[in-house]
């Protein structure tokens, strides 16, 4: 079900402001891949490029290829709400619908594309997906209460619930614990070591432990100046990372030399 | 057991001294602003008494209370409170001022109006109604419903799907900017000047002619500017985040629109429609005009005059009989009593489609 993307000379513009450049990565199946960097370095904007989120601001748009299940999503005859539902999205504030119920939210994949689905179905979708975000057991008693009276990591954890409940390939996590306190943060922690068996995982990160407890491989983003465009400095397995970094920018960012 | 909290630096620090770090100052005692006001009502009713005028009166106890309250704060707990005291003073007798005529008027309509009220009135229109003899407003009532209904008819859906392309589309676009200086353009149309465009688009298809739907078009062209923008006030109160959240499910932007959009900012929009049509249901120079008058119940829209209630109470009026004046007092209350209908449906509605928060 999961696959791999492969990135290739990606530049990425707000406007006339290249916010991102030269960009080249093969992000791999059934893995962790963290993003970490700076403030302001465009890890975040190129983590919305892996699922054409980044076009929804007006003038924004991306050079460059990015290879999914052998093509480009990118091309011409591309729609982005094809490639959204191959890969799915949990953003850094939880945003459930508030005009839904915690089951209603889970579904909203399904429901808002207009999918019929029998009771039967619905259930076993709701069951599987709120059992796989390991928020079932807190929920299984009101799930006909609005979405919006959950706690915060509970929602965060509703909003993975609804981002694998349309089953995507991908899974996209942009600073997902950074609203959280430590317990609801270790709680997604454990998530995504469960779901990187089923899914490929690309999460962006301020926290450098996080990276390191979760990630099997990390990519280092880097701006030489305020104002230039950000870039891809090192792409390496986490354990390299950490212990090793062939570049030295990266080994002072992670020994907390700069940043 | 815990002692009461006390943020004293020393035991020789008393309340009287006022040393930098000192938080404990004197304090006015909480019926200080009752006691005032009750002097302040004394004054004022002196004045009342002395001048005869009762809007003296109510002038000299808001100038009372304003001047005695805040001098009588700065006096014991300084300046800072005195101006606290002041700008307080001065809102709640701007809310109090803003609430008089509100309650008079009604309060007058009500009074003189209930008197015509009674079920003839109701159900009966002014058909060869002649002298004493009992009449009613049916025909302006249902006429207003008609044309009104038209109105909004007409207006909703234009109003509502405009602003959807000015929010979801066509943000920063020429266009946009062009529809929305119109818009604002529209808003300050005199009422009247959209009675004789509407009379005069019929009269230049149809020749010269005045009914209902000629009415319901002027009405239409008054409330779509309200509906955009509040419409349009309520799409961006819908914060991105769900939007964003929409489309990463792979949801289309349409469906996004019709089914996150809409249902999370509805409450709102149905509050703006119905405040619109509260806001047209009353004009009288636009009807006047392209609805014509008459005395008989016309329900077709499109043929004859049809009499509405705010025409119905301005020919009350200018027949300048008693009767008259009691039917344009009862004609007036009915119409207020509609709107208030309309605003409590809207905040029924808006009360009933509010996103949830609860546990």
């Amino acid at each position: 079900m999961a696959t791999s993307i492969d990135v290739s000379d990606v530049n990425i513009y707000y406007g006339d402001f290249k916010a991102v450049e030269g960009v080249n990565m093969t992000i791999k199946a059934r893995s962790v891949t963290a993003f970490i960097g700076p403030s302001g370095c465009g890890k975040s904007t190129f983590l919305r490029t892996l699922n054409r989120m980044h076009e929804v601001i007006p003038g924004a748009r991306v050079e460059g290829k990015i290879v999914l299940q052998g093509q480009d999503m990118y091309a011409p005859s591309v729609d982005p709400v094809a490639v959204r539902r191959q890969v799915g999205m949990v953003f850094q504030r939880a945003n459930p619908f508030p005009t839904m119920s915690i089951y209603e939210n889970v579904l909203a994949g399904n429901r808002l594309n207009n999918k019929r689905l029998k009771k039967s179905e619905a259930d076993t979708i709701v069951e599987r997906s709120l059992k796989g975000a390991n928020l079932w057991n807190e929920v299984k008693d009101r799930l006909n209460k609005p979405g919006m009276g959950l706690s915060g990591g509970q929602q965060q954890r509703l909003c993975i619930a609804r981002a694998i409940a349309v089953q995507p390939q991908v899974l996209l996590m942009d600073e997902p614990c950074s609203a959280l306190d430590p317990i609801s943060t270790s709680a997604i922690e454990d998530l995504i070591h469960e779901l990187k068996s089923t899914y490929t995982i690309v999460i962006v990160t301020h926290n450098m432990q996080q990276a390191a407890r979760v990630s099997d491989e990390t990519g280092f983003f880097n701006l030489k100046a305020t104002g230039e465009p950000g870039h891809l400095v090192e792409f390496n397995s986490t354990e390299k990372m950490f212990t090793n970094p062939d570049n030295e920018a990266t080994e002072a960012y992670i020994s907390g030399r700069f940043g | 057991m815990l002692a009461p909290l006390r943020f004293e630096r020393g035991p020789r620090m008393s309340t009287q001294q006022k040393t930098a770090g000192a938080l404990q100052h004197a304090r006015l005692p909480g019926w200080a602003p009752g006691v005032v006001l009750t002097g302040s009502a004394a004054f004022g009713g002196l004045v009342w008494l002395l001048s005869g005028n009762v809007a003296f009166g109510v002038a000299g106890l808001i100038l009372a209370f304003l001047i005695a309250m805040p001098l009588w704060a700065t006096l014991v707990e300084g300046r800072r409170a005195g101006v606290d005291r002041a700008v307080t003073a001065m809102v709640w007798s701007a809310f109090g001022v803003i609430l008089i005529p509100l309650v008079w008027l009604i309060w007058l309509t009500v009074s003189k109006g209930i008197e015509a009220i009674n079920m003839e009135f109701l159900t009966y229109s002014m058909r060869s109604v002649v002298g004493d003899e009992q009449g009613g407003l049916y025909h302006a009532l249902l006429g207003t419903l008609i044309v009104t209904g038209i109105a909004a008819l007409i207006s909703v859906p234009i109003g509502i799907f405009a602003a959807i392309y000015l929010i979801e589309y066509g943000r920063g676009t020429k266009l946009s900017k062009a529809i929305t200086f119109l818009v604002d353009v529209m808003t300050g149309i005199p009422s009247i000047v959209a009675g004789l465009f509407a009379f005069a688009l019929f009269a230049l298809v149809f020749g010269p002619g005045r009914f209902g739907l000629a009415g319901g078009i002027a009405l239409s062209l008054l409330m779509v500017p309200t509906v955009v923008r509040a419409t349009e006030e309520m799409l961006k109160l819908v914060p991105d985040d769900l939007r964003e959240a929409s489309y990463a499910l792979g949801v289309s932007k349409w469906r996004t629109i019709a089914k996150v959009v809409l249902p999370t900012s509805i409450g709102g929009i149905v509050t703006g429609v119905v405040l619109a049509i509260a806001r047209v249901i009353g004009e009288t120079a636009p009807l006047l005009v392209a609805s014509g008058f008459t005395n008989n119940v016309n329900t077709n829209p499109v043929d004859g005059p049809m009499m509405t209630l705010p025409v119905f109470i301005y020919t009350q009026y200018t027949q300048a009989t008693e009767k008259g004046a009691l039917y344009a007092w009862g004609g007036a209350l009915t119409l207020i009593v509609i709107v208030m209908l309309l605003n409590l449906v809207a905040r029924i509605i808006g009360k009933i489609y509010a996103p949830k928060t609860g546990h």
